[in-house]
């Protein structure tokens, strides 16, 4: 009888056998570490913005609040973008023609607000709320990072579910009092470290753990 | 060569047998070439098959709204189907791993095609808790896994661990099968007309050369894989049925389920190997492999499960009255003999309940018309047992306002009826191409007989 393999037909086999052993490791872990990245959470992904808003001049240099224009953060959901009008108190000159103020100009001759793009999004069956983690003393620099620092507002935190429950679990660390929260570069009096604070605004503001389901599915 | 005559067993275990030559020849001779009827059936129950395909991706692309369930009835057809299956692949495991654990040496020439009847049993089992998540492409949240998450599936629950178990299940029936089939397939290589069919079993068989030391390792590694398969065999089954009694519904919150359940799916599933092998024994005229000695065997244990059975549908509703709770007594004494279902219920009793004592008669136990009958009445009965148990006590709760009857829609009816034609297309399959008779437990059988050393143990 004539063989029906060649030689190296023992040898393939072999292989085949031990990639597929390694593909069924090697694929659910690579998966598993990619979305984890700051690439497949759309961190750091730069935005272009109609208006090369700049919150560096704003926040920084004028020393404005953010509340100031994202005023609803303090009471509702959302804490809501700036309408035009608040830009044009301030920018009254705004009529040289191919500036990057245009889109400003057309904003307050048509009526429709600036189509300013969202940053910051998080899935339609989550339920968030800006005024409970304001108003418990969570900074917005503890979800938005240095927006002082931000020529570009950036995705500044992954938005995983276990990122929010991460905090949920233990929020002490990272508790400020309620004046600080939209201070930029905050420290703790006592330090990174202020163990005695964290305890004093956890009973201060009454916070418990929340890391129900339906606390964001609801 | 027939066995020497024993008063306590009036058939042989492997009737007049060729030599091994030619035993190969008539056994893989199925395999080389379609029989005339193959192909139509083939034909029709790949129709069946596509049937289960369409109905599927309805229900992906349009939800399971197109399904007959809904509050409060959210488990119907569905999970009756997987339960059933499920239940059904529990046989051939049943067959081809404690019996030989059992040295029960009979097995030998029916495991192949119980354990394939297991595979596709399963194939079809898993895709009905799948298809009902709703959104099946998401299938994977069930595993635990570190996920982005930050928090694991609920490990009290018994619905992880169902999946564990059912994932664990399919994984050591489908090695079980393959490492049973090395030996078969390298005959298939070594007998098979013409090269192309020859290296495609070549590839299947692994190199096998049947040599000492390989059937040594061989046998050692089917034993264990036989230790693993027994306890699945009372696991897998347990678990399924924890997904009911963990719940507080009357009709499902009962302690006796995971034995009742296990018995219950070893029953569906010798009853479904009857309708297998009786075709098949015919067909490729096994009389002298699978003798009278396999039917009366398989009659008999379908006599102690249907016995086994009895006794659990007693212990359930006795438990409900004697538990005194007004809604177990509803449910178990009034709702389900007599509710919306009750027929159901009935038709239920006599097929599983009746039906076995015929085999107290050792003339129906080898009559292959009487088995298959007994096969498909029993088959059928056991659907309807998980359809009365599921949808039955779904139906009337606690609350007689939200009271709701459950009607199938086509969607229901195609997933069912294409399950079964999945599976008789993929059972057809293997007909065709997969060695379906142990050629190398059947030989080895035959030469223990002749030598007299089978007999004593191969009850
Ligand atoms: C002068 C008004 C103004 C002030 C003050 C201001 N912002 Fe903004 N902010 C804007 C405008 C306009 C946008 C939209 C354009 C952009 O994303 O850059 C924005 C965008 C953002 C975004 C991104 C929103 C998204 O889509 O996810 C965050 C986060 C943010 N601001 C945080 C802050 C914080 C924190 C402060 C205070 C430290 C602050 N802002 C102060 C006007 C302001
Ligand atoms: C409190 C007053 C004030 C408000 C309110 C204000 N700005 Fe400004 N903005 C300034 C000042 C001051 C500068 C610095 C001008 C400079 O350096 O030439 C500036 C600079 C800018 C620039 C950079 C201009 C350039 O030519 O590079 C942009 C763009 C801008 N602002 C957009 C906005 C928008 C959009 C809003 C409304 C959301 C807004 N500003 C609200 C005061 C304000
Ligand atoms: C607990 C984390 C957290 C804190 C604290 C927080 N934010 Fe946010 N912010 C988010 C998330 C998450 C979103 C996206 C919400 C969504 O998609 O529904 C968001 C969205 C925004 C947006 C854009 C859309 C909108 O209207 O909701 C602005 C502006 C914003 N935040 C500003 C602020 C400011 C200003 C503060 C501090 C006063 C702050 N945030 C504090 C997490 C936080
Ligand atoms: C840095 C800490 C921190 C992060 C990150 C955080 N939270 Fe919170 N969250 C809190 C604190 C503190 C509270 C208030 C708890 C209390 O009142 O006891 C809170 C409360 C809430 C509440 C209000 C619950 C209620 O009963 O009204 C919701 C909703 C919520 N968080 C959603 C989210 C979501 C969604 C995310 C992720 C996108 C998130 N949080 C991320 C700290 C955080
Ligand atoms: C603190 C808020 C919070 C709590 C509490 C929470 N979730 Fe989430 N969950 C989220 C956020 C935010 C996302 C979106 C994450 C993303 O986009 O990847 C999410 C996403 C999910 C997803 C989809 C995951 C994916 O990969 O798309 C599931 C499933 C889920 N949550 C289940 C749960 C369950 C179950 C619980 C209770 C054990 C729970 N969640 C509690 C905030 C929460």
């Amino acid at each position: 009888m004539s063989a029906i393999f060649n030689r190296r037909a023992a040898t393939v086999a072999r292989a085949t056998l031990v990639a597929l052993c390694a593909l069924v490791i090697l694929i659910p872990t690579v998966a598993m570490l990619w979305v984890r990245t700051p690439w497949a959470r759309g961190e750091h992904r730069r935005i272009v913005q109609p208006v090369p808003f700049d919150h560096r001049i704003h926040v920084t240099g004028l020393r404005i609040d953010c509340r100031y224009c994202h005023s609803g953060v303090e009471r509702s959901a959302s804490a809501g973008l700036p309408s035009t009008q608040k830009c044009v108190s301030c920018h009254t000159q705004l009529w040289r023609a191919g500036s990057p103020m245009e889109p400003i100009r057309q904003s307050v001759a048509t009526g429709r607000p600036i189509p300013w793009r969202r940053v910051t999004q998080l899935p339609d069956f989550v339920y968030f709320n800006h005024s409970i983690h304001v108003n418990k003393g969570v900074g917005c620099e503890s979800c938005h990072g240095r927006i002082d620092q931000a020529a570009e507002v950036e995705q500044a935190a992954p938005l995983t579910m276990s990122w929010c429950v991460d905090c949920h679990r233990n929020p002490a660390p990272t508790l400020r009092p309620l004046e600080a929260v939209t201070t930029q570069g905050y420290v703790p009096p006592g330090g990174d470290r202020d163990i005695e604070l964290a305890a004093v605004l956890m009973k201060r503001y009454q916070i418990h753990s929340l890391a129900n389901c339906t606390t964001c599915h609801r | 060569m027939a066995a020497p005559p024993d008063a306590l067993q009036p058939y042989p275990v492997v009737g007049a047998l060729p030599d091994d030559g030619s035993l190969t020849r008539d056994l893989l001779g199925p395999n080389w070439s379609a029989s005339r009827a193959w192909w139509p059936l083939f034909i029709v129950s790949g129709a069946f098959a596509v049937l289960f395909i369409v109905a599927i991706a309805f229900t992906v692309v349009k939800g399971i709204g197109v399904w007959g369930n809904n509050i409060p009835v959210a488990w119907a057809y569905g999970i009756t189907d997987f339960v059933w299956w499920i239940g059904i692949g529990h046989a051939g495991t049943f067959i081809s791993a404690f019996l030989l654990l059992l040295n029960q040496r009979w097995r030998a020439s029916i495991n192949r095609l119980a354990e394939a009847m297991t595979i596709f049993a399963l194939v079809n089992a898993s895709l009905f808790p799948l298809l009902h998540l709703g959104r099946p492409w998401f299938f994977y949240w069930l595993v635990p896994y570190p996920a982005t998450t930050g928090v694991w599936p609920n490990f009290k629950s018994s619905l992880p661990w169902d999946v564990a178990a059912i994932a664990t299940y399919f994984t050591v029936s489908l090695l079980f099968w393959y490492l049973g089939l090395i030996p078969d397939l390298a005959a298939a290589r070594d007998a098979a007309p013409g090269l192309r069919r020859r290296r495609v079993y070549g590839v299947f068989a692994l190199g096998w050369r049947g040599r000492a030391r390989e059937w040594q390792h061989y046998r050692v590694a089917y034993m264990l894989f036989a230790g693993l398969a027994t306890p699945l065999v009372i696991s897998v089954h347990s678990i399924v049925s924890l997904d009911f009694s963990i719940t507080q519904l009357p009709g499902w919150h009962s302690t006796i389920f995971p034995p009742y359940f296990v018995v219950g799916a070893i029953y569906s599933g010798l009853a479904m190997l009857l309708m297998l092998v009786l075709p098949v024994r015919r067909i490729f005229h096994l009389e002298e492999v699978i003798t009278r000695r396999h039917l009366d065997n398989i009659a008999k244990l379908i006599l102690l499960c249907g016995c086994l059975l009895a006794y659990s549908y007693v212990c359930e509703m006795f438990g409900a009255w004697y538990s005194g709770n007004v809604y177990e007594r509803f449910a178990m004494l009034i709702s389900r003999p007599f509710g919306p279902y009750g027929v159901l219920f009935w038709i239920m009793t006599a097929a599983n309940v009746l039906t076995p004592h015929l085999f107290w008669s050792a003339r129906m136990r080898t009559n292959t018309i009487v088995l298959f009958v007994a096969g498909v009445i029993i088959w059928v009965g056991m659907w309807l047992e998980r359809f009365v148990i599921i949808a039955g006590s779904l139906s009337q709760t606690f609350l007689p306002s939200s009271w709701h009857l459950f009607i199938p829609t086509w969607v229901d009816w195609s997933l069912l009826v294409g399950s079964v034609g999945l599976f008789v297309f993929l059972f057809l399959a293997f007909l065709r191409w997969v060695p379906f008779v142990s050629v190398a437990e059947v030989k080895r059988l035959r030469l223990d007989v002749q030598r007299g050393v089978a007999e004593r143990s191969a009850t």
